[in-house]
């Protein structure tokens, strides 16, 4: 009962950029969040999006993990088209939304470990994974629930680590950390990208990301025009 | 192929003009006004009281034809719920016409509930029963109204549609299932009763015929509502996608404005 | 990962949740009670109440059956995890299965204490022959809940009113259950003079609404998840 049986799972643009945005509009109860964007992004680059309150680079991250559906104009990641080969898109790609997507009744090391085992990995992984993000140790067994908004935020990364995505969107990933934390995180991305992973990250926070990423996209109004690195 | 989600080209002939009437539903309402006014002659007039219940048969009259109909409407719902989801295109003409005949059937199912209990009440001389007809009404008509309130959940057409018709098929599965089970219930209350609860009075032939008038007049009638129906639904999401397209104009002039 | 195991993944760690954090024990199970309680109230008669007893139960088990799936996925939706678990593309079949088994088993705790309650307040009484048909109608029963249960939570999960339109769209949907699993406990129970052969035919229904519903929910189960924004 899924999307058209026939659609094959082979990538239906020939495109060499990791995401590719022509033109999509997405719509939440009638209101176009987004309103046109056209976006290109290559392997191994962390692009940031910036933009006020309500310009929709929540929207854009959500409609990269197909979240959100795309009503009009054309969008693909990894080559898979976002309106019919959403299933494909999915195992390759990581999303920190404003919400941690953890279960406030388990610990960190249980969140981490269920997280990590969705995609099959290794509890040596899994363990690695809580480390870089510092929860490891004396957070491992704490409840979430317990945790601090910072530390919640951590365990949210350490599982989005143990899943080793292929595209990372992060919306504000720094908001809630503190300055270890944010040091830390940045560490993480640099060696997500150079094992191959493409980052995407909104974020009010200029400076500190703006250091962090190779370019930065303005998204206004629903609106994004950007074509790509320029070489 | 694959479906771009952008406007649909489908455009109803009859929702380009200011209503949604055509020739086909003009024909369908001239014959179900004819077949009605046939029923009314002969459901009043023309076929005699019955022995025992005198003049309350006439209300099975309407009483089992909006009961047919009101099932039929339901399959309708169920197959255009299938074709949605099955069909190639995803086209969501099945998705309105599934709406539609549920919408429909709902509103049927009532008058049939009601009739029922007013034939009850005249000849029992109770409003309820619990015969298993009825009974099964009463929970599937329930049933249907979840339906509906699926559909109102919101989204695009297209979630909608999804949505709509996953759970379209699955109150279907519960047909089968609740009419056995309520059958099975009642069979274990053998209440003598005069009158065969189930309504199938033995009926001469001019009671026959008033029935098969009645159960042709509200088909017909059904059609008719189906027809403007799904029409004016259609309408309704064209002017959602027109809304959109004005509010992705005022948007993309406010962004203008700020840049 | 193997379906088989990520749904095992998933079961484990809602029961893992229950066990940590006790709404079975302390919320619902004493909800389940009271709800008993006030039948009583309601009924004032004894002998009434020993030859309602197993319809008691099963509605008692209905109420709290929503109250379970509600839980069962506000876990998932307070945090955003449901949304996770699309992203991370986790097959949904999985994750129905999973979830109806977490709350099969809740479910099934909840009904063995309803009865005994049912045996200490409204003195209904089990025979030794009737074990095994009291046995398999909670297993079928429980299955058939359990599905249509985990169904419907996961339509209704993202929506705010949820609260309202899941009792809709469950309880007519498990109507047939409640008057199976009602006269195969009867039977079982010999209320009412009801002989024990006549409750088998009704767990035949029983199974055909599982088997159903455990299939249809699982097809379905993906797709309705999948449109909420």
């Amino acid at each position: 009962m899924d999307v058209d049986p026939e659609v094959p799972s082979a990538p239906s643009a020939a495109s060499d950029h990791v995401v590719a945005l022509d033109q999509a509009v997405a719509v939440i109860g009638g209101f176009p969040v987004l309103a046109g964007a056209t976006l290109a992004v290559s392997s191994g680059e962390i692009v940031l999006l910036s933009g006020p309150n309500g310009a929709g680079k929540t929207s854009i991250l959500r409609l990269c993990a197909g979240l959100l559906p795309i009503a009009r104009g054309s969008g693909s990641i990894f080559g898979f088209d976002l309106a019919t080969q959403r299933d494909s898109i999915r195992p390759r790609v990581g999303l920190l939304g404003h919400r941690n997507g953890l279960y406030g009744d388990l610990t960190v090391a249980e969140n981490v470990a269920f997280w990590g085992s969705t995609v099959g990995a290794t509890p040596d992984e899994i363990g690695a994974a809580s480390a870089r993000l510092g929860v490891d140790g004396r957070l491992n067994d704490v409840v979430v629930s317990k945790l601090s908004a910072g530390q919640k935020r951590r365990t949210s990364l350490a599982c989005l680590v143990a899943r080793r995505a292929e595209l990372w969107l992060l919306d504000e990933p720094h908001a809630g950390l503190d300055a270890a934390g944010r040091d830390e995180l940045d560490t993480v991305l640099r060696q997500a990208v150079s094992s191959g992973a493409t980052v995407l990250v909104a974020s009010h926070e200029l400076e500190r990301a703006g250091s962090l990423a190779d370019r930065v996209v303005d998204v206004i109004g629903g609106q994004v025009h950007d074509s790509g690195a320029s070489s | 192929m694959t479906t771009t989600p952008t406007i649909p080209a489908e455009q109803p002939a009859a929702t380009r003009r200011a209503g949604t009437g055509t020739t086909a539903t003009r024909v369908l309402g001239i014959a179900m006004v004819v077949t009605m006014g046939w029923l009314v002659a002969f459901g009043l007039g023309f076929s005699p009281a019955d022995r025992d219940q005198e003049d309350a048969v006439r209300i099975l009259y309407v009483h089992v034809p909006t009961a047919w109909v009101a099932y039929l409407a339901f399959i309708v719902t169920a197959v255009g719920s299938a074709m949605y989801l099955f069909g190639k295109k995803h086209s969501l003409g099945f998705d309105r016409f599934a709406g539609a005949s549920a919408e429909i059937g709902v509103v049927f199912m009532a008058l049939t509930l009601v009739s029922g209990m007013l034939w009850g009440k005249l000849t029992w001389g109770v409003y309820w029963q619990w015969d298993a007809r009825l009974t099964t009404t009463a929970l599937l008509f329930v049933s249907y109204i979840g339906y509906l309130a699926v559909r109102g959940l919101g989204g695009s057409h297209q979630q909608r549609a999804k949505r709509s018709a996953v759970v379209g098929l699955l109150v279907v599965l519960e047909i089968p299932l609740v009419h056995f089970s309520v059958k099975m219930w009642r069979s274990l209350h053998q209440d003598a009763s005069v009158l065969d609860s189930e309504g199938d009075v033995s009926m001469d032939g001019l009671m026959l015929f008033s029935l098969f008038v009645g159960v042709v007049a509200f088909t017909l009638w059904y059609a008719w509502i189906l027809l403007h129906r799904t029409r004016v639904m259609a309408m309704e999401d064209m002017l959602d996608d027109h809304g959109l397209d004005r509010a992705l104009d005022a948007r993309r002039a406010e962004a203008e404005e700020q840049s | 990962m193997s379906r088989w195991q990520i749904a095992r993944l998933v079961a484990s760690k809602d029961l893992r949740i229950e066990r940590r954090s006790r709404v079975l024990m302390n919320q619902v199970l004493p909800f389940a009670g009271v709800t008993m309680v006030m039948f009583a109230f309601a009924l004032d008669a004894s002998n009434v109440l020993e030859r309602v007893a197993p319809g008691l139960v099963w509605l008692a088990t209905l109420f709290s059956l929503l109250v379970l799936v509600q839980r069962s996925f506000a876990i998932e939706s307070d945090d955003g995890a449901l949304d996770a678990l699309r992203v991370a593309g986790v097959d949904p079949v999985a994750i129905y299965w999973g979830k109806a088994f977490a709350l099969a088993v809740q479910l099934a705790v909840l009904e063995v204490v309803l009865l005994i309650a049912a045996v200490l307040l409204y003195g209904a009484d089990v025979p030794l022959g009737g074990i095994v048909l009291l046995a398999t109608t909670l297993v079928t029963a429980t299955c058939g809940l359990a599905s249509v249960g985990t169904l419907y939570g996961g339509l209704t999960a993202g929506f705010t009113g949820r609260e309202t339109l899941l009792p809709l769209l469950v309880l007519p949907v498990v109507a047939p259950v409640l008057i199976g699993a009602t006269r195969a406990v009867e039977s079982a129970l010999g209320t009412g003079g009801v002989a024990l052969s006549e409750g088998w035919p009704w767990i035949g229904l029983l199974s055909v609404f599982a088997v159903a519903f455990g299939a249809g929910g699982a097809l379905a189960f993906g797709p309705l998840i999948e449109e909420a924004t």
